[in-house]
C-alpha cells in the first residue's frame, strides 16, 4: 500500500479523516450519512447533473454536487441543513413537473428510485405545474421499450451504453427543456446498432426503461390446453430471483422458483445448466477440433447474444471465430422441439418453450434467423426476464419466501456444477477447460478450479498446460472490454486459442434481464461478485463438476445426437452468422 | 514607394452585410481607370466601430471619415478626393465636419473617450496582411518572450498587469497561466474561446475578423508561458468572416514559421488549429467548450477538476477569450506598469463594449475601465435616439443584469458591476428607454438561456423553463402576488443548483429587473397594465369619442372586424374581438385612437 | 522560413506605410494643390515625388496631404509645408526636381529654400 495522504474534514460537524481524492458522497457514507443521488453511477457516469446529492461547503458560493465534489483539508460541510434540504426538495418537484407521474401503473411502481426520493423529501408533486413533454413510446425492439415522459435524464443509461458496453447509440438528442435520450436522428432504437444487452434497463431509476413484457405470451399459452408449456431457467436467474423479494443479493433461490413456476402452470420445469453442459461438450468439442485442423483461432464463445450481435454488427471479420455452437438456451428449445417431442410423442407444435433469463438480449435471440431446429416452430417460443418472471409470481399471489424447494423435471433436471457457473463471467471457460484438459490429457483432472478465469475482472487471462500444448485462454465481460481485447488480436498483441466473452460486466449474474440496480447497489456494492458468491458454492457443492460427466448430457448422446459435433447435432445445435449493417438504410 | 492615399474599407461583418466588399470592388474598378492603383492602396479592415454609420470608408492621409457609403458613391469620392483633393462633405461622418474642413476622428465625440489597446489594430490594417500587421510590431513580443523571458517570467509580467478575463467571470489571467504553468502533464493545450454568444455581443468577432494575428501572437506567448506546443481556437461557425480571416493568418504565420516546430530557430515550437462551434450558447462555457472540441456533444462538466490541471483530453489546458488574448502582445511590449495603469484599482486595463439597443451609435467601443456608464451612452454612444428617455442599460447579455437609470453614473469595472447585480460579461452592452417594459426583457434574455440550456442538470433545464412560465404568465396578464416571492425562490435555487455557469447566472436578468423595477412587475400583476405599453396582452385599444370624425378608416383596416361605427359617427372597438395589432392606431388620421 | 531579423525588415519597410493611417497629427504636413488645375500643371508628380523622397529617407511624422485649389492657379503646382508651429510656408511651381531640394533642406534641416518661394508681389 502507498503512502495515501489521508484529508481531515467535518462533516457536520463531526471529524472525518479520509483518503485524498474521495468524494464527499463516500466521506460521508464513511460515517453513516447516505446522500441520495439519481445520476450518479460510480466510475461510470460522474457527471453531477441531476444535483440531488447536493450539500452545503463552507466557503463555497453555490450548494456543490457530494458525487464529484472532493474533499478537502479543514472543509466543513453540511449534508442536511435547511437550505440543502429543500434545494434537493425543489430538484425533485421540478423533476416531478415534468414527468408523467402516473406512480399507480407503473411497472416501477415501489422499486423507483425517483419515487422514493419523492417521498423521502416530503415533495409537492404540484409545486411547479407547468408544460410537460410528451413523448413517444419506442417499441420498436421485442427487448425494451424507453418511455421518456418516465425519464428524468439522469443519463445512467447512456453513460452505461458508452462507457461499459462502447456501443454508444443511445444520448441526448435536442435541448434545453425539450432534451431527451434517444438514438443519433431520433430513430428507433432497433433501427440502430443496439445489442439488446438491456443494461440500460437495469440502471433505470424510474421507469422510463423496461424490458418489453411477455407475460402475456407466456399466460396465454399456459391457459391453451393444446399446449403444453416448457420452462427452462438460466443459471443466474436462480440468484437475481431473490432480490425481487426482499431476499439478501446473493441468495440461491432454485427450490423456491421451481415451485413457483409450476405453481404458475408451467407443465415442466426444466434447467438450463443442463443444456450449458450440452454447449460445454459441442463447444469443447469444436475447439478441439479447430486447434487440430488449425481452423480459425481464437474462437470465441457465443453463449451471449448480444456480444454475437456486436461482432456481426462491428466486428464482422470475427464472425469466423465465433463458435457456431448455439446458446445453452437454444440449445434448450432445439433439443426439447426435437428429441423431447419425439421422446414424448408430442407435435412439436404444441410444446411451447419458455426461457426464464437474467437476459434481454435471449429476447433478439429468440427471433433470429436459424433458430429453429426443427425448420418449422421456433426454438425458443417466449423469453421472460428475471423481473418478468418476479412480477408473474407477484401477480399471482404465491408466497414466493415460504414456498417449499421444488425440484427439476426429467429428463433436462440434473446439471453440473460447470453448467451452472455459465452464470458468471469466466464460467463458461472454466466449465470448458474441465472438459478439454482432461480430452487432451486423457486422465481425469486433478484439480477442477481455474481460479485465474474467476472474479470481477473484466479481462481475465490464463494459459493452461494440457496434452503438451499451451492453450491460452482469455475471459473478458462487458462489451468495452471485449473490444479491447478483439483490438489487441487484431493488432497481434495478444494471442488467445480460445476467449470468453460475456456482454454484461460480470457476466449473466449482472445480465439485462437481473434486478435493477438503485443507487445502493451500483455504488456501494459490487452486486456481480454478490451474486457469483452461490454459483461457484454452488459449483463446490455439486458432485458432478464436469459436463462430461451429466448423466442428462451422456444420455442425450447416446439416445439422439450420437457423439458432440456429430451431424445430427450440427443440424440442431449450431448456427450461422452474418454481416450485420449498423443502420438499415444506411 | 510610399503610396500617396489609403483608401481604408471596413470589412467587418457589420459593413460587409451593408455590402462593403461592392464598395470595395467599385474602387478597385474605380481606381484602375484613373491609373491610380500605383499610387493608392485600398485596404479592406476590420470594424472601425462605428457600426451604426456604415459601410464606413476612411481616406488617409486626410482621415476623412466616410459613412454610410453606396458603391455609387465611390466614383465621386475618388474624382474629387482622390483626383482633386477635394473632400466629399455629403458623406462625412457629420461629427468630423467643421467650419474650415474636417476635425480627426479622434477628436469626435464617438472616439474621443475610447482608448484602443485590445482594438489598436482594427481598422487600421489590413488583416489578411501578416506584413501590415508585424509593421505595427507584431510578433515582436513573441520576440521578446522567446528571447529575452523565460516562462515564469512571462506569467509574473501578466499577473502583474492584473489583467482579468474579458470574457465573463473576469478571473486573474495571470494566475490561470500560473495555474496550467504548474500542473504536471506530458501534453498542455493552450485553447481561445472564440465562441461569443450574447445576444448583440460582437466584440470578438471584430478581433478576429481586424486583428487576427494579435489573438495568434498571444497564443504562442501563452504556450511558450505554459508550456504547450498545441493550441485551438474555438470559433462560431456563424462567423464565417472571422474563421476565414483567422485561417488566412494562420497560414500566414506558418509560412513564415512563426507556428510549427522549432519557430524561426528558437527551439519553441507551438501550432494552431481552429475548431468550430455548432451554434450552441453554453459551448462558450470553459468545459463545455473543451467537450465540444473532444468532438462530444457540447455539456459542461463538474469543476474541479479545472481546466488548468484536466482541461482538454485530460490535459491541463489554459483557456483565455479573444479579447483576453488581444491584450497580452501589449502587456508584453509596453510592460505591466503601463497597463495596471489604466483602469481602476481591481480592474486594469481597457474593456470592448458592444453598444447596441436603444442608442445614437451602435458599434463597438474600448474604454478603460472605470468609465462612468453615463459617459458611454451619452458621449460615445450620442445618448438615446428620438429624444426618449434612457431607462436602463443590460451588461452581460442572458448572464448580467440591468442597470437602472439612477445608476447611470456608475464607474465600469467588474466588482462594481457584480455589486450591483450585473456582471461584465463579455461585453454586451443594451440600452433600453423608456419604451422597454422591463418584465417584457427579463423575459426575452430568459427564453434565450431556456432555449440555449445544455439540458444536462436539472434546475437549469426545468428550473428556468418553470420561472419563464412565470413571466409568461404576468406578461400575459394572469399573474398573482404569490408568483414574486416564487420566482424569487426559484432564482435563487437555480443561482446556487446549477452545475455550471449557463444555469447560475440565467436568473441574473429577472432577479436584477425585480430588484430595480419591482413596481413594474407589480403593476402587471395588479392592475394589469404594462406602463411601457409593450405586453401585448395588456393593453386595451379604445376610441376617443372627442377626437373621432367617423372616417371609418380604422373601421375599414381592421382584420378582425373588431370596429364598429357608422360614417360620421363615433366608432367604438370591441375589446373581445381586437387582437391588439395597432392598424387602427396607425391608420387614424385624428390620433383618436389610444392604447393604455 | 523568416528570422526575427526580417521581421524587423518587414516592420521598417512598411512602418511609414501602415503609420499613415493613424490619426495622429503628423508633425510636418505638406499639402499639395490637386484640383484640376494643379493636376494640369504636373502636381501628381510632385505629390508622389513627396512620397518617394518621404519613402527613401524613412521620415517619420512627415505626410502629404492634398488639398484642392487654393485661387492661385498660375502659380501651380502650389505646396504648403506646415511644420508642428503651424507655420505654413508655400511654395510654388514645384516640380519634383525641386521636390528634392525642399525635401533635403527644409524638410531636413529645417532650411526654407527661399528660391521656390511664392513671389511677394504675387
Amino acid at each position: 500500500m502507498e503512502n495515501v495522504k489521508m484529508i481531515n474534514l467535518k462533516i457536520n460537524s463531526l471529524p472525518v479523516s479520509v483518503p485524498e481524492g474521495t468524494t464527499v458522497l463516500d466521506a460521508a457514507k464513511s460515517i453513516g450519512i447516505t446522500i441520495p443521488t439519481l445520476c450518479y453511477m460510480r466510475k461510470v457516469n460522474e457527471i453531477g447533473a441531476c444535483r440531488v446529492c447536493v450539500v452545503e461547503v463552507k466557503g463555497a458560493r453555490n450548494l456543490v454536487a457530494s458525487c464529484v465534489f472532493p474533499v478537502a483539508e479543514n472543509m466543513e460541510v453540511s449534508t442536511a441543513t435547511e437550505r440543502v434540504l429543500k434545494a434537493r426538495r425543489t430538484t425533485v418537484e421540478l423533476m416531478l413537473s415534468d414527468h408523467d407521474n402516473q406512480c399507480l401503473s407503473c411497472m416501477r411502481s415501489t422499486n423507483c428510485e425517483l419515487q422514493k426520493l419523492a417521498h423521502d423529501l416530503n415533495c409537492d408533486q404540484h409545486k411547479y405545474d407547468g408544460a410537460v413533454n410528451d413523448y413517444k413510446k419506442d417499441t420498436s425492439s421485442p427487448y425494451l421499450v424507453r418511455d421518456n415522459n418516465k425519464c428524468i435524464l439522469c443519463r445512467r443509461c447512456v453513460a452505461v451504453c458508452s462507457k461499459v458496453q462502447d456501443v454508444a447509440v443511445i444520448g441526448a438528442n435536442a435541448r434545453g427543456f425539450k432534451t431527451h435520450i434517444g438514438c443519433a436522428f431520433g430513430r428507433d432504437i432497433f433501427d440502430v446498432p443496439c445489442i439488446a444487452c438491456g443494461q440500460c434497463i437495469t440502471v433505470c431509476p424510474t421507469g422510463a426503461l423496461t424490458e418489453k413484457d411477455d407475460i402475456d405470451i407466456v399466460r396465454a399459452a399456459i391457459g391453451d390446453p393444446q399446449k403444453t408449456v416448457i420452462a427452462g431457467t438460466a443459471p443466474a436467474t436462480r440468484i437475481g430471483l431473490s432480490e425481487e423479494f426482499g431476499l439478501p443479493a446473493g441468495t440461491n433461490v432454485e427450490g423456491k422458483l421451481v415451485s413457483a413456476l409450476r405453481l404458475l402452470g408451467f407443465d415442466k420445469v426444466f434447467d438450463i445448466n443442463a443444456t450449458a453442459d450440452l454447449t460445454i461438450m459441442e463447444e469443447g468439442t469444436e475447439l478441439l477440433h479447430r486447434i487440430k485442423t488449425n481452423g480459425a483461432l481464437p474462437m470465441f464463445t457465443s453463449c451471449s447474444p448480444g456480444w454475437v450481435k456486436y461482432v456481426e454488427t462491428f466486428y464482422p471479420e470475427f464472425i469466423k471465430n465465433i463458435s457456431t455452437c448455439k446458446s445453452p438456451q437454444a440449445m434448450f428449445g432445439a433439443t426439447i422441439k426435437t428429441y423431447y417431442a419425439e421422446k414424448c410423442g408430442l407435435d412439436p407444435a404444441n410444446l411451447f418453450t419458455v426461457g426464464v433469463m437474467p437476459c434481454t438480449s435471449k429476447k433478439f435471440e429468440r427471433l433470429r434467423d436459424d433458430m429453429s431446429a426443427n425448420g418449422k416452430q421456433p426454438d425458443m417460443d417466449a423469453v421472460l426476464s428475471v423481473r418478468e418472471i418476479a412480477r408473474m409470481i407477484k401477480r399471482a399471489g404465491i408466497d414466493f419466501v415460504n414456498l417449499p424447494d421444488g425440484k427439476y423435471d426429467a429428463p433436462l433436471g440434473v446439471a453440473s456444477g460447470a453448467g451452472f457457473i455459465f452464470g458468471a463471467t469466466g464460467g463458461v471457460m472454466e466449465a470448458a477447460l474441465r472438459t478439454v484438459v482432461e480430452t487432451l490429457e486423457g486422465k481425469p483432472l486433478e484439480k477442477l478450479d481455474f481460479k485465474a478465469v474467476r472474479g470481477m475482472k473484466g479481462i481475465k487471462e490464463a494459459t493452461v498446460t494440457a496434452g503438451g500444448r499451451k492453450i491460452s485462454v482469455c475471459a473478458a465481460s462487458g462489451i468495452a472490454n471485449a473490444k479491447a481485447v478483439l483490438e489487441d488480436i487484431k493488432s497481434g498483441k495478444a494471442h488467445y486459442d480460445f476467449v470468453e466473452v460475456m456482454t454484461c460486466p460480470g457476466g449473466c449474474v449482472n445480465g439485462g434481464g437481473q434486478p435493477v440496480r438503485n443507487a445502493e447497489k451500483l455504488n456501494f456494492m459490487d452486486i456481480a461478485e454478490t451474486r457469483a458468491k452461490p454459483i461457484y458454492a454452488g459449483d463446490a457443492k455439486n458432485k458432478i463438476r464436469k459436463s462430461h460427466e451429466n448423466p442428462v448430457v451422456k444420455a442425450l448422446y447416446e439416445e439422439y445426437f450420437q457423439y458432440p459435433n456429430s451431424h445430427r447435432a450440427h443440424e440442431v445445435l449450431h448456427t450461422t452468422y452474418a454481416a450485420r449493417k449498423k443502420y438499415k438504410d444506411i | 514607394m510610399l503610396f500617396r492615399s489609403h483608401i481604408l474599407i471596413c470589412g467587418g461583418t457589420g459593413c460587409s452585410s451593408s455590402r462593403s466588399k461592392d464598395i470595395f470592388a467599385a474602387f478597385e474598378d474605380g481606381l484602375k481607370t484613373q491609373s491610380l492603383d500605383k499610387e493608392v492602396k485600398l485596404v479592406l479592415t476590420g470594424c472601425f466601430g462605428l457600426c451604426a454609420l456604415g459601410p464606413v470608408v476612411i481616406v488617409y492621409p486626410e482621415g476623412s471619415f466616410y459613412s454610410k457609403v453606396t458603391p455609387d458613391d465611390v466614383r465621386e469620392i475618388i474624382s474629387e478626393h482622390i483626383v482633386k483633393g477635394r473632400i466629399v462633405k455629403r458623406l462625412l461622418y457629420e461629427e468630423t465636419v467643421k467650419q474650415d474642413g474636417i476635425q480627426s476622428l479622434n477628436e469626435t465625440n464617438f472616439y474621443k473617450k475610447q482608448l484602443r489597446v485590445a482594438l489598436k489594430n482594427c481598422g487600421v490594417i489590413n488583416p489578411e496582411n501578416i506584413d501590415e500587421y508585424i509593421a505595427r510590431d507584431g510578433y515582436k513580443a513573441y520576440e521578446k518572450v522567446v528571447t529575452a523571458m523565460t516562462p515564469q517570467q512571462v506569467v509574473d509580467e501578466i499577473k502583474a498587469s492584473g489583467l482579468r478575463g474579458r470574457g465573463g467571470g473576469g478571473f486573474s489571467t495571470g494566475l490561470k497561466w500560473q495555474f496550467t504553468k504548474d500542473a504536471q502533464g506530458d501534453k498542455k493545450f493552450v485553447c481561445c474561446n472564440a465562441d461569443e454568444g450574447d445576444p448583440g455581443a460582437f466584440m470578438d468577432r471584430s478581433v478576429l475578423e481586424g486583428d487576427p494575428h494579435c489573438v495568434i501572437e498571444a497564443m504562442m506567448i501563452a504556450g511558450y508561458a505554459v508550456g504547450s506546443d498545441q493550441g485551438y481556437v474555438y470559433v462560431r461557425a456563424e462567423y464565417p468572416i472571422a474563421v476565414q480571416r483567422l485561417q488566412v493568418a494562420i497560414d500566414q504565420a506558418r509560412e513564415y514559421g512563426l507556428l510549427g516546430k522549432n519557430i524561426l530557430g528558437t527551439g519553441h515550437s507551438f501550432d494552431l488549429e481552429i475548431r468550430l462551434g455548432s451554434g450552441a450558447f453554453v459551448c462558450g462555457e470553459e468545459t463545455a467548450l473543451m467537450t465540444s472540441i473532444e468532438g462530444h456533444r457540447g455539456e459542461p462538466r463538474p469543476r474541479p477538476p479545472f481546466p488548468a490541471i484536466k482541461g482538454l483530453f485530460g490535459k491541463p489546458t489554459l483557456l483565455n477569450n479573444v479579447e483576453t488574448y488581444a491584450n497580452i502582445t501589449q502587456i508584453i511590449l509596453n510592460g505591466s506598469k503601463w497597463f495596471a495603469a489604466m483602469g481602476t484599482e481591481k480592474s486594469k486595463g481597457t474593456k470592448v463594449f458592444a453598444l447596441g439597443g436603444k442608442i445614437a451609435n451602435t458599434g463597438l467601443v474600448e474604454i478603460p475601465m472605470g468609465t462612468t456608464l453615463r459617459e458611454i451612452i451619452e458621449d460615445i454612444g450620442g445618448g438615446i435616439p428620438n429624444g426618449k428617455k434612457f431607462k436602463a442599460a443590460q451588461t452581460g447579455g442572458p448572464s448580467g443584469g440591468c442597470i437602472p437609470a439612477e445608476l447611470i453614473d456608475i464607474k465600469i469595472d467588474y466588482d462594481n458591476l457584480i455589486s450591483i447585480g450585473s456582471m461584465m460579461g463579455s461585453g454586451g452592452l443594451i440600452v433600453m428607454d423608456e419604451d422597454n417594459c422591463m418584465v417584457d426583457i427579463a423575459k426575452f434574455f430568459l427564453e434565450f438561456t431556456v432555449d440555449e440550456s445544455c439540458g444536462k442538470c436539472t434546475p437549469c433545464r426545468i428550473g428556468n423553463k418553470r420561472l419563464l412560465e412565470l413571466l409568461d404568465k404576468i406578461t400575459s396578464g394572469k399573474g398573482e402576488p404569490s408568483d414574486i416571492p416564487k420566482m424569487e425562490e426559484l432564482c435563487q435555487y437555480i443561482k446556487d443548483n446549477s452545475l455550471c455557469g449557463l444555469g447560475q447566472t440565467a436568473p441574473n436578468p429577472v432577479l436584477s429587473t425585480l430588484r430595480y423595477f419591482k413596481d413594474e412587475y407589480i403593476a402587471h400583476i395588479e392592475k394589469k397594465t404594462c406602463p411601457a405599453g409593450v405586453c401585448k396582452a395588456l393593453l386595451n385599444y379604445s376610441v376617443q369619442a372627442d377626437k373621432c370624425i367617423g372616417c371609418t378608416l380604422c373601421k375599414r383596416n381592421c382584420p378582425v372586424a373588431a370596429i364598429s361605427g357608422e360614417v360620421k359617427a363615433v366608432h367604438t372597438i370591441d375589446p373581445a374581438k381586437c387582437i391588439k395589432c395597432g392598424v387602427c392606431m396607425e391608420k387614424c388620421p385624428k390620433k383618436a385612437i389610444v392604447r393604455r | 522560413m523568416k528570422s526575427f531579423a526580417e521581421l524587423q525588415q518587414i516592420r521598417e519597410r512598411l512602418k511609414n506605410e501602415v503609420n499613415q493611417r493613424e490619426n495622429g497629427e503628423a508633425d510636418i504636413r505638406i499639402v499639395v494643390g490637386m484640383a484640376t488645375c494643379g493636376i494640369a500643371a504636373g502636381a501628381r508628380p510632385v505629390l508622389t515625388a513627396f512620397n518617394h523622397e518621404i519613402d527613401v529617407r524613412k521620415l517619420s511624422n512627415v505626410k502629404t496631404v492634398q488639398t484642392g485649389c487654393i485661387g492661385m492657379c498660375r502659380l501651380e503646382p502650389i505646396v504648403d509645408v506646415i511644420t508642428p508651429d503651424g507655420k505654413k510656408v508655400t511654395y510654388v511651381k514645384v516640380t519634383p526636381e525641386k521636390v528634392v531640394r525642399i525635401v533635403a533642406e527644409h524638410i531636413v534641416n529645417g532650411k526654407i529654400v527661399d528660391e521656390f518661394l511664392m513671389p511677394a508681389n504675387s
